[in-house]
């Protein structure tokens, strides 16, 4: 369970962005795939007891969800997965472990009040 | 009326900081021609056995040190310190999972350029490590026989940012009705290509290819470090 130090980090990562730009931080937009070894439920309730003890108290999370995406070799083209457990070509069946998208951990954008 | 907001982009990783942190152990590592590898398993596949034989194999031959993550005690920097080689422990508190900020630590005073192969064996946990780089040439899972052969579906995360799968404990698999094929199967669904070996580090079966798959991608590796 490391959701907690990720929402710590998170609330960093906004902090250092919110202190150049000035204003009351209200939301914070995070994108995050089904491999970056973060579940969301748990995030978004270590964020709750995160934001409490930080300057951005105010700052909703809000989780927009990436894709997995990776290319297929034998389609040559790339391919939205179901799931990570089965890195396989949902057209063609050939097993990929080319990831495109779907490890992902960013904040995105900070919605300012100003 | 609720006062106007106005949407400011950032994109930044959240985990820069793990990230920079990261990256410079990466560069420390390359121009000093050390090959640093990671293990990381749920507790008890066996990290510490495997690691405890192959620095005894490895020693009269290569420079070998090993950094150990633990939650609280410093049991396992005792077993493996029997093998004669420098060996740290990392005690990571509450954390589950090492960070690249700890390796940093804990390699300090080591002079890495008399190294030829550094390892770092996670806290044992197969979800929170997958998320943090600690700036190692290679990541390599373990499961146990004894686990099931489902392990790969239970935790894909760590097995796709892994390069290489060790099945431990193969001495066992007869006693519980290991189906090997099935494991296979299971680590091919999550990293299709996935290289896989299966090892013992009591009966010694598997090690030889394992030491011998470090020699090889250590040679490779130095190929592209510079002269020194």
């Amino acid at each position: 369970m490391h959701e907690l130090s990720i929402a710590l980090n998170v609330l960093d990562v906004a902090a250092e962005e919110a202190e150049r730009q000035g204003g009351r931080v209200i939301a914070i937009h995070l994108r995050m795939g089904p491999l970056s070894g973060v579940v969301k439920e748990a995030l978004l309730s270590a964020y709750e007891l995160a934001r409490e003890i930080s300057p951005l108290a105010d700052a909703d999370l809000v989780i927009e969800d990436v894709p997995l995406v990776a290319h297929c070799a034998s389609c040559d083209t790339p391919c939205t997965l179901e799931s990570p457990q089965e890195l396989r070509c949902p057209v063609c069946g050939t097993g990929t472990s080319r990831v495109i998208s779907g490890r992902e951990l960013e904040v995105v954008a900070l919605e300012i009040e100003s | 009326m609720n006062p106007p907001t106005r949407l400011v982009e950032v994109r930044q990783r959240v985990l820069k900081q793990n990230d920079i942190v990261a990256r410079a152990l990466r560069e420390r590592f390359r121009a000093a021609g050390v090959y640093a590898i990671s293990l990381v398993s749920s507790p008890g596949a066996g990290k510490t056995a495997l690691l405890e034989r192959t620095l005894s194999l490895f020693r009269a031959e290569f420079q070998v040190a090993a950094l150990v993550g633990d939650l609280a005690t410093d049991n396992d920097a005792q077993r493996l310190a029997r093998s004669q080689v420098p060996v740290r422990q990392i005690i990571t508190g509450t954390v589950c999972h090492l960070e690249a900020g700890m390796v940093e630590s804990g390699l300090e005073g080591w002079d890495l350029a008399n190294l030829d192969f550094l390892f770092i064996e996670n806290v044992g946990n197969l979800v929170c490590p997958a998320s943090y780089d600690l700036g190692e040439a290679l990541r390599v899972v373990l499961f146990s026989v004894t686990e099931g052969e489902d392990k790969p579906l239970k935790y894909p995360t760590i097995f796709n940012t892994a390069d290489l799968a060790l099945i431990t404990k193969i001495d066992l698999a007869g006693a519980v009705e290991f189906d090997a094929p099935a494991a296979h199967r299971s680590i091919a669904a999550v990293r299709p290509g996935m290289m896989v070996f299966e090892v013992s580090a009591k009966s010694g079966a598997g090690m030889d290819e394992w030491l011998q798959f470090l020699k090889t991608r250590r040679r490779e590796f130095q190929q592209f470090a510079p002269a020194t």
